[in-house]
């Protein structure tokens, strides 16, 4: 196994409000190595944006990453790094692109120039030579005629066309970790997998390092080699692509699998997740998931489960009493369906 | 729960809803004196049916012009030119009083329940209100009456004096669907009404459509993007692309064996949440084009991956025809 690019370790980013410390991430671990592409998939409020903002520390008050948290970037604590040094980490070493394009562009600038210009900061590039990269990044990322595309200013474009200049920009400087929060969700379907089609290719032939952020479990099937779900701002399930799909262990990863319906085939009837996702005000004691899971017990109601330091772990009591994961749970939750 | 409500006349599977040549144009305003100087041709010439006791599911990407139609059909907006008849009855030239004996009859639930909730009344008030306009209960009866249409969609009595921002998004779902059924109707449009839920909370409100469906013989349009939800809740599917049908059949064979190369790349492009399998994917390359300036010919032809692509394509409009199987396609290569 090779040495990781990116090692997070503890991460606790809390915002701290007049009622309370509201605890998005709550304290969060994973490693990213070279060339793989990690996959962290929740619902709305489970912390997987707040944790990617936090990798770049961009987080501003009133939230804050608590003392001990740890981001490392190689082998420099971040954390550790003052904020003129952070800005030669952020768009060069490690990049990010986020679900809206337009609102990520600046409107007034031409797409050229906002790729030239990091290229000049970053590479202390001459004008001439950050716009030849800039058109060099549209041709990579398939933007048709890029000698002309580079005069265009963000409306002119299409948000497929948007989402694709936001990656060459984001990718100009050779950053060794990629964070893509949702690149894909406000695209259509066909848009869609041409832009995953296009972020596996260039992985592929630039080597980096990529996190990948959504809520679409086929997404995230689609793109990534390891996947850590996000459940209440904790990690609860960690595996390859293929263990986590193929034999889910938390009893949330399972719901969810059960309870999405698919385009290969009509299931009978779709199973169902009780309740709803909880609010990081006020995350439930214990085991953050029990009030909702159907194999909850005594024990998940008292006691927070911990998540093993194994490649392969799932934060729930069934680990150590797999006997209590029986057969026919989901179907017998139908009559809890109206609670909702 | 099951309440004995009052059957639609006429026999299950006969048509509820005929549409024909529904088309919506937007003007496109210029200059100081707005004048036009284009077209929107936002829906061009759609028609379908949708049955007795059935789901019709619209779906297509964004600009396709579902949810135009769907609007269309309610006159919620006003169509420029076609035929919708409702229950044998021509839609399109009722006068007010009969527009409110449609709106009696069909429903609709929108994708955004918060948005389409007023946030100053109380769910019991909305509800009350409902039942007073359309003359249907006073007093205790209302009350009786609000006590059960929050029990159908699985909400509590009490809910009822309690204001939208209380609830979650799936609960807030749910209010708009028993805003919905409050005027007891045979028909509802439900507009991407799990596209803005969690992912956790989705299989909720379907699984209560589709109880709802059974237990009040409802017939639906369900308009959404995603093929997924289609699939799963679908009887029959009517697949748009630039503002008109493409492809049209029973949801089992539009899945299994799709005709048109629009419905193949669709299909084809929408990521399974499985093991990775190797999938044949058909890549459509460009982006759907603009409704004020659609290409000429076969709407989809700039994009198609068809081998046989040529010069008709390019030149001549094709119509639906049949494919077998019950279903129809616009290609002519089909």
């Amino acid at each position: 196994m090779s040495e990781a690019v990116l090692r997070i370790e503890n991460l606790r980013t809390y915002f701290h409000s007049t009622d309370g410390p509201v605890r998005a991430v709550d304290g969060v671990s994973f490693e990213l190595r070279p060339g793989e592409t990690l996959g962290i998939v929740g619902e709305s409020g489970c912390g997987k944006s707040i944790t990617c903002l936090s990798v770049l520390r961009l987080i501003d008050p009133p939230g804050r990453i608590e003392p001990g948290s740890a981001i490392w970037l190689r082998d420099r604590n971040l954390m550790n790094e003052p904020e003129a040094a952070l800005r030669q980490v952020r768009g060069n070493q490690v990049s990010m692109i986020f679900q809206e394009p337009l609102s990520s562009l600046n409107p007034v600038w031409t797409i050229g120039e906002q790729i030239a210009e990091a290229v000049r900061l970053h590479r202390k590039a001459g004008s001439a030579e950050a716009r030849a990269r800039a058109v060099e990044m549209l041709r990579l990322v398939g933007i048709p005629d890029p000698e002309q595309s580079v005069n265009s200013y963000p409306h002119q474009f299409s948000g497929g066309m948007r989402q694709r200049a936001m990656i060459a920009m984001a990718l100009a400087c050779d950053p060794a970790v990629l964070l893509a929060d949702e690149p894909t969700t406000a695209l259509d379907v066909t848009i869609q997998a041409q832009i995953l089609e296009l972020l596996a290719n260039l992985q592929r032939t630039l080597g980096m390092a990529m996190i990948f952020v959504s809520h679409d479990l086929g997404v995230i099937a689609e793109i990534a080699d390891r996947v850590i779900v996000m459940y209440a701002g904790q990690v609860v399930e960690r595996g390859t692509t293929d263990e986590l799909f193929r034999d889910p262990k938390h009893p949330y990863t399972e719901g969810l699998l059960r309870s999405i319906p698919r385009v290969t085939q009509k299931l009978r009837r779709l199973a169902v997740i009780p309740g709803s996702v909880p609010s990081p005000r006020s995350w439930p004691p214990a085991c953050r998931f029990h009030p909702r899971c159907p194999y909850a017990w005594e024990r998940c109601r008292s006691e927070a489960p911990p998540l093993a330091a194994h490649e392969r772990a799932g934060r729930c009591w069934l680990d150590s009493e797999p006997e209590r994961r029986v057969a026919g749970a989901w179907d017998a939750l139908g009559g809890r369906e109206a609670q909702a | 729960m099951k309440r004995p409500w009052p059957r639609p006349d006429g026999d299950a599977g006969s048509a509820l809803i005929e549409v024909r040549d529904l088309t919506k144009h937007f003007p496109i305003r210029s200059g100081v004196f707005g004048r036009t100087v284009g077209q929107i041709r936002a829906v061009d010439g759609v028609s379908f049916q949708v049955r007795r006791g059935e789901t019709l599911a619209l779906v297509g990407e964004s600009g396709s012009g579902k949810t135009t139609a769907a609007l269309s059909l309610l006159r919620l907006m006003e169509p420029t030119a076609g035929v919708v008849t409702f229950d044998g009855q021509n839609a399109l030239t009722l006068d007010r009083p009969g527009l409110k004996r449609l709106r009696r009859k069909a429903q609709i639930i929108f994708q955004d329940p918060f948005a389409s909730l007023n946030p100053r009344l109380t769910v019991g008030t909305m509800l009350r209100e409902i039942l007073h306009v359309h003359g249907l209960a006073r007093g205790a009866a209302a009350e009786a009456r609000v006590g059960e249409l929050l029990a159908l969609v699985g909400l509590h009595a009490a809910d009822a004096m309690r204001y939208p921002h209380q609830f979650s998004g799936g609960q807030r779902q749910r209010i708009g669907i028993a805003r919905a059924l409050a005027v007891e109707p045979e028909f509802i449009i439900a507009d991407e009404p799990v596209s803005a839920l969690d992912v956790s909370v989705q299989a909720q409100v379907l699984n209560l459509l589709a109880d709802l469906q059974r237990n009040l013989h409802l017939t639906y349009l369900f308009i959404t993007h995603d093929l997924s939800v289609v699939r799963q809740i679908a009887d029959r599917v009517a697949v748009m692309y630039l503002g008109r049908v493409v492809e049209t059949g029973r949801c089992e064979s539009l899945f299994e064996s799709p005709r048109h190369p629009y419905t193949r790349a669709l299909l084809a492009a929408v990521p399974v949440p499985e093991v990775r399998r190797t999938r044949s994917r058909v890549l459509l390359s460009g982006d759907i084009a603009s409704p004020a300036n659609p290409p000429p010919g076969c709407p989809f032809h700039p994009r198609c991956p068809h081998p046989d692509k040529d010069e008709i394509c390019r030149t001549a409009v094709p119509g639906l025809r049949d494919v077998g199987g019950a279903g129809q396609a616009a290609c002519h290569k089909a």
